[in-house]
């Protein structure tokens, strides 16, 4: 018989006896952080390839959704820190290595670029809207002049965020289950596909709803794909990452991730896009939130279950 | 200069001593540890073995908790020290979840802390307060690039080994077996 | 006599009492070490010397404060032999026992109406008064006889002295009946001397150190662990005979798994070996021994084979572990250990283990046994204790004639009436020692108890023995008090000296205070003529050739040795404190009082079916039933568990960290559950647990109803017909898995 004990000295609330360091607040900043992403990038993405109008839910509409995912998603990592008065200290440096301080950074930048982009759609959506300022005229018809170099900077930037939204975790080695190179690609497509999920759910254009959905069809099966190639990576791998991958093959986590993510948050949303392709009435919105939640679900799974998981000595 | 310690297993007898002492030395709250000890049990009766182990920060020397830290205030100062800069620190627990040793905890005041190698006694010239107290002598202190110190010493002719090394972390906690 | 039934259990928080005890100062001078971030490592502190009061080795040391005058740590004393500059974990958490909350505060006096009983708060002088007015009662109708001290610990001197000029012969502590005595009467009667405290064993420069039992590392006696690891370094060989593998164990070169009780079984076959094998120091033998060839007569037959039947402990090993020993000889040491009190023939037991140290000629010599000194303080200058007329003792026409110190359990006995004797004892003070926890059968203590006309407890813990108490008085801790100058022998005589490192919290008050107190009230303020403590100290330091100041920046000082004996049996003659004046291995004394004079093995009792041996033992960072309350050591370790072989887990569908309540031969079961770690370090025949947990007094905020007691299920004591002590290892106990009911508790 093997044991292994702490004798003493460890019994750290939120360390032991293993991590539950980061709660809901993390992964709901990831995944807002995602949806941002793939948001930003749609509506980026038609406006440089010069097909607003192919895509206007996109561009324009859902477009408003993204501040406020960031907003809320800042908000959620300020409740996650502990030190919070001194949160400034996040721009009082650039750390290279730091994902988190990439992401900082970031948000710092998209989160009112986000706000600008929208706000240049107001008078859109809302015609009798009125700026009361001069200068906010000014600024608005700026924009909408230079919109496509917007785009190219925006586009950058989403890029960049859902890659960090992937990244944040797959950084940190010492939590095997998020020790793999699939987990930046795999949140990133993920986050693109909440995003296309929101376009389709809110497009009242039935081309653009169409296209989203085959969109967000593909983005899944990579994402299926992916997961899949998750798991026989972790299999193949160490003692801890089969541990690790344990979790979600015959563990606690097996339930859970299996009903929520892959049936509920994949294959069924796919499922129904595909009879949605072939022609049969779906309302867009189930679909759509399921995959919503299955991404939130995926990224609260990922951040319980790594963190239960450590190398061993 | 390359500060490291070296924990003799062999001796150690698990007695918390140096945990305590950590406490009452660097104000480490009740409930909280910057050390703590472990036992792994193998064999059957009677033919067992233990391993006792004095544990904490290894002061890795390529240290993941550095890297991720979005403000800089976990650093690595002269010697190879790594610590916490408390009025930096946000509190975000990024470099916790990088600790593969977990040798990190929050602060109930909000900053994180872990063992500093006891650096205000360091630099006076005096071994971390762990190391001083421990009653079986099993903990040793000292420069690794100097070829006397204690901890140089106490490598050369013992096996040894760290803990995780395949997290790639270079650790600088010497476990001698 | 004020009961004629049990006295209730007190719960210290009666009616409305409670509230007043738990006071607000207490709370917020625990939150200055839990969390205050104000003081920053390496800030400046200022340092008063003390000495350890966690234990009884009595480390030295350095009581650091700041300049708020805040107790922020402990550091030994470099200059002090005991610890070297480095406390064990209990001394270095010692703040603890200063930063308790749950620490009693006022005096506290029993308000017996039936049905309605609690403490209430009283001042000092309404508690002394009643203290004094009870003993004086006594004294009147019974004499003073009738009045015993039970006292461990520092303090307990001061009291002592009271006890002694008030004309009472009966102060017991513990440490004897259930401690070292078997070991101390063995060693007297074949050296002529004892083993003494710190024991005189050279382990730091033996070659060969043979453990049996006793488990140095988790019996963190800080000397002594420190020494053997210091002999491990220079490669000394480790043998350690124990049935569980403890950290001594796994730290050894042998490491021999005896079955329980089966010692002196080895202890016989080894002599055999080397005896046989003519391993043994022959001028030694010859020169300074009694009775060499009766024993070799004796032992004629205990070949290792005979031993193995026995003890499970290969032929081979025995003999392999006997030549180690003789090849390291005369440094070599067979420990006496400490807490000896195991199976009722322990005096025998330590016989064997004298007369194997007097065959290997390690007593006296270099890496063996030294001979300790220590330093002599004049006593201040008074009258002379009256002669008691009678004593304890007394109670037992015939019994314990060769026992030199009080039995605790015979005070005990003594209390409780009976026939032969006259009169029994009517009141007792209980200083520093939770006699819950360290007398085996409580149910006997409570008897006793019960038929007390007064219970005096003077205590810094709200421990369950206060809970009968008539009246309590809260004593300040070691940190906060001056105490007795520290004499204990060691290679050279050293004094420390204990002072306080801050002002006592709360109202509680030193020993020395509440004894001068009490004097003044019974008419003997003649026995304590100084006026306070530090009078006394600087007066007996000024005759040593030091004084009070020079101790304040010293903390310790090492005195001149009288003699130049540390090792002295290199062919010196001698004449030995025995009937013989050599080193008995045939024990005349033992002889005449019609004891075997060579020690000889028999079977004890073994665990019925279905139950398992109690083996007990020590946490390295807890001391006894003390510390467990202790903040600082209370988060190492916050209860004790049952360690139980994986073969009897599966017998019992028992799974670690199962809670399970322990029940024992007698039916009795442990008051709280103990969780269950599984285990190769322990045998299938018996289960292991660490002694001092399972408070049962609420008022102890952290300990309470955590972990097993011990004591309550030690019920069946095996008396060691030499000397009293109560063998504890005797009792069985087997698992339950539910709550019991009210029909199987009683
Ligand atoms: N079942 C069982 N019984 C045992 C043992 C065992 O292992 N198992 N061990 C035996 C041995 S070896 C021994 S030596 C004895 C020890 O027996 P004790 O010395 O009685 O041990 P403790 O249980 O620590 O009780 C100490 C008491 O002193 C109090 N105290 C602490 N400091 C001070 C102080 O400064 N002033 C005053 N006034 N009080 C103070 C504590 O609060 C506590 O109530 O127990 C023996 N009994
Ligand atoms: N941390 C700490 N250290 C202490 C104390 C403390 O309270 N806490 N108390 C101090 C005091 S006063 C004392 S007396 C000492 C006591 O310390 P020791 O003298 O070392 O204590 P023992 O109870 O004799 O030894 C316990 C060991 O005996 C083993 N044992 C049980 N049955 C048998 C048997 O039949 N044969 C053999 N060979 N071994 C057996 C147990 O498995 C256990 O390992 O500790 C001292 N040191
Ligand atoms: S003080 Fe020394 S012996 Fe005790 S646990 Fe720590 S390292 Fe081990
Ligand atoms: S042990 Fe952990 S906290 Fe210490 S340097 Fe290494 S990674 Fe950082
Ligand atoms: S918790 Fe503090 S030290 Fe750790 S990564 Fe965040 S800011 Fe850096
Ligand atoms: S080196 Fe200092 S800070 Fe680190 S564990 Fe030891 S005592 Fe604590
Ligand atoms: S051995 Fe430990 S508890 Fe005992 S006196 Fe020394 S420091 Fe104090
Ligand atoms: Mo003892």
């Amino acid at each position: 018989m093997k044991e292994e004990l702490i004798v003493s000295g460890r019994n750290i609330p939120g360390v032991d006896p293993h991590l539950t360091l980061w709660h809901w607040q993390i992964p709901l900043y990831l995944f807002l952080g995602g949806l941002a992403a793939g948001l930003v990038f749609f509506s980026s993405l038609y406006v440089i390839m010069g097909k607003e109008d192919k895509a206007p839910t996109a561009v324009k509409w859902a477009s408003f959704i993204t501040p406020v995912a960031l907003v809320i998603g800042l908000l959620a990592l300020f409740l996650d820190l502990r030190h919070k008065l001194f949160f400034w200290r996040l721009y009082t440096t650039i750390r290279l290595q730091s994902p988190m301080s990439w992401g900082a950074w970031t948000l710092l930048i998209i989160t009112p670029l986000s706000f600008v982009w929208s706000a240049s759609y107001l008078r859109e959506l809302v015609p009798q809207w009125d700026w009361k300022f001069k200068w906010l005229y000014a600024a608005e018809t700026w924009v909408i002049k230079n919109r496509k170099p917007f785009a190219w900077v925006m586009i950058v930037l989403s890029v960049i965020l859902g890659i960090y939204t992937g990244i944040l975790l797959s950084a940190f080695n010492a939590r095997p289950l998020w020790n793999t190179s699939i987990l930046g690609p795999l949140f990133l497509t993920s986050g693109l596909s909440t995003g296309a999920a929101t376009i389709m759910w809110m497009s009242k254009d039935h081309e653009e709803k169409n296209l989203f959905g085959r969109i967000d069809l593909l983005l899944i099966t990579i994402e299926i794909f992916f997961i899949i190639h998750m798991f026989m990576g972790f299999l193949a791998s160490s003692a801890v990452q089969i541990e690790a991958a344990k979790l979600f093959l015959g563990g606690p986590f097996t339930v859970s991730f299996w009903s929520f993510v892959m049936i509920l948050g994949l294959l069924v949303p796919a499922f129904l896009e595909i009879l949605e392709w072939k022609g049969y009435k779906i309302p867009a919105a189930v679909p759509a939130f399921l995959v919503l939640f299955g991404g939130f679900m995926f990224r609260l799974l990922m951040v319980e279950a790594g963190q239960l998981t450590r190398y061993l000595y | 200069m390359r500060y490291a310690m070296a924990v003799d297993t062999k001796k150690c007898v698990g007695c918390s001593d140096c945990v305590v002492a950590c406490q009452t030395e660097n104000n480490v709250p009740l409930g909280y540890a910057r050390d703590w000890i472990t036992e792994t049990v193998a064999g059957t009766y009677p033919n067992v073995e233990i391993e006792i182990r004095s544990e904490r920060c290894n002061h890795c020397e390529n240290a993941p908790c550095v890297r991720c830290c979005p403000t800089g205030a976990s650093h690595i100062v002269e010697g190879g020290i790594v610590l916490v800069d408390h009025d930096k620190c946000i509190g975000c627990g990024a470099c916790i979840e990088a600790c593969p040793y977990d040798a990190r905890y929050p602060h109930p005041d909000g900053y994180v802390d872990k063992c500093t190698f006891c650096i205000h006694r360091v630099e006076k010239g005096e071994d971390p307060a762990c190391v001083a107290v421990c009653p079986t002598h099993c903990l040793h202190f000292g420069d690794l690039d100097d070829p006397n110190s204690d901890v140089s010493k106490a490598i050369a002719d013992r096996k040894w080994k760290v803990l995780a090394p395949e997290a790639g972390t270079k650790p600088q906690i010497y476990y001698l077996i | 006599m004020r009961n004629t039934t049990r006295r209730d259990f007190l719960k210290i928080s009666g009616a409305g009492a409670g509230s007043l005890l738990l006071a607000g100062p207490a709370i917020k001078a625990f939150s200055q070490i839990a969390g205050d971030d104000t003081i920053h490592p390496g800030e400046k502190l200022h340092r008063t010397p003390t000495y350890c009061e966690v234990c009884f080795w009595k480390c030295a040391g350095w009581v650091y404060t700041d300049k708020k005058g805040r107790i922020k740590k402990i550091i030994g004393n470099k200059d002090d032999p005991h610890c070297n500059g480095r406390l064990c974990p209990r001394g270095t958490g010692g703040v603890g026992m200063y930063y308790d909350n749950d620490r009693l505060q006022t005096p506290l006096i029993r308000e017996g109406k039936p049905g309605n009983q609690y403490f209430r708060q009283a001042s000092w002088e309404e508690a002394l008064d009643l203290v004094a007015k009870n003993l004086d009662k006594v004294r009147r109708e019974h004499g003073p006889e009738c009045v015993a001290l039970f006292s461990h610990g520092t303090g307990g001197k001061i009291i002592s002295h009271l006890l002694k000029a008030f004309g009472s012969p009966n102060i017991a502590a513990p440490s004897f009946a259930q401690c070292r005595g078997p070991r101390e009467v063995a060693f007297t009667a074949t050296f002529g001397e004892d083993v003494m405290s710190p024991e005189r064993t050279d382990i730091r420069d033996t070659r060969c150190l043979v453990l049996i039992g006793s488990h140095i590392g988790e019996n963190m006696h800080n000397g002594q662990i420190q020494e053997m690891s210091e002999a491990i370094d220079k490669g000394a060989t480790i043998i350690t005979v124990d049935p569980r593998y403890s950290t001594a164990a796994s730290h050894s070169k042998y490491w021999l798994p005896i079955k329980p009780a089966t010692d002196l079984a080895l202890l016989l076959a080894w002599m055999h070996v080397i005896i046989n094998e003519e391993l043994y120091d022959k001028k030694y033998v010859e020169k300074y021994t009694y009775g060499f060839r009766e024993l070799k007569d004796h032992v004629k037959d205990k070949t290792p084979e005979w031993a193995y039947a026995i003890t499970t402990i290969k032929p081979d090993i025995i003999r392999k572990t006997a030549r180690e020993m003789a090849h390291a000889a005369p440094a070599v040491i067979v420990h006496p250990g400490r807490h000896v009190t195991w199976y009722g023939d322990d005096t025998q037991r330590s016989r064997a283990i004298a007369i194997l140290n007097a065959l290997l000629g390690s007593w006296g010599r270099r890496g063996g046994f030294y001979v300790p000194e220590k330093a002599h303080l004049p006593k201040f200058p008074g009258p002379a204790y009256p002669k008691p007329k009678r004593s304890w003792k007394d109670a037992f026409p015939g019994k314990y004639k060769l026992v030199n110190e009080v039995l605790s359990t015979g005070i005990c006995d003594a209390t409780i009436p009976n026939p032969e004797m006259g009169c029994n004892l009517k009141a007792w003070i209980v200083y520093g020692t939770n006699l819950m926890a360290s007398l085996p059968d409580q149910e006997k203590t409570l008897k006793a108890i019960d038929n007390l006309e007064f219970l005096a407890v003077i205590d810094t813990m709200p421990m369950d023995i206060v809970s009968y108490a008539d009246v309590v008085l809260p004593e300040c801790t070691y940190l906060e008090r001056y105490d007795v100058i520290r004499t204990s022998p060691h290679r050279e005589p050293y004094i420390a000296l204990r002072m306080p490192a801050s002002e006592p919290l709360y109202d509680s008050k030193p020993n020395w205070w509440m004894a001068k107190e009490l004097a003044k009230r019974l008419g003997l303020e003649a026995y304590f003529p100084w006026n306070n403590i530090e009078e006394l100290l600087d007066w007996q330091l000024k005759h040593v050739g030091s004084s009070l100041d020079e101790m304040k920046h010293l903390g310790v000082k090492k005195l001149k040795r009288e003699y130049d004996d540390l090792y002295f049996l290199n062919g010196e003659d001698y004449e030995f404190n025995t009937n013989t004046g050599k080193i008995e291995l045939y024990s005349t004394e033992l002889a005449n009082e019609g004891f075997d004079p060579m020690p000889d093995y028999t079977p004890h009792p073994e665990p019925p079916p279905g139950y398992y041996r109690l083996n007990y033992g020590r946490a390295p960072m807890h001391t006894f039933s003390r510390t467990t309350n202790n903040p600082n050591l209370w988060e190492l370790k916050k209860e004790n568990n049952v360690w139980v072989n994986p073969k009897v887990a599966r017998i019992w569908g028992l799974e670690n960290g199962q809670y399970v309540w322990l029940k024992n031969q007698d039916g009795v079961v442990s008051s709280f559950p103990i969780k269950v770690r599984i285990t190769e370090r322990i045998r299938w025949d018996s289960v292991y647990m660490v002694h001092g947990f399972g408070h049962k007094e609420r008022q102890l905020s952290r300990s309470y109803g955590r972990g097993a007691s011990d004591s309550e299920l030690i019920t069946r004591i095996a008396e060691d017909p030499i000397m009293g002590g109560t063998g504890m290892r005797g009792n069985f106990v087997t698992f339950l898995t539910e709550k019991p009911g009210k029909e199987v508790a009683s």
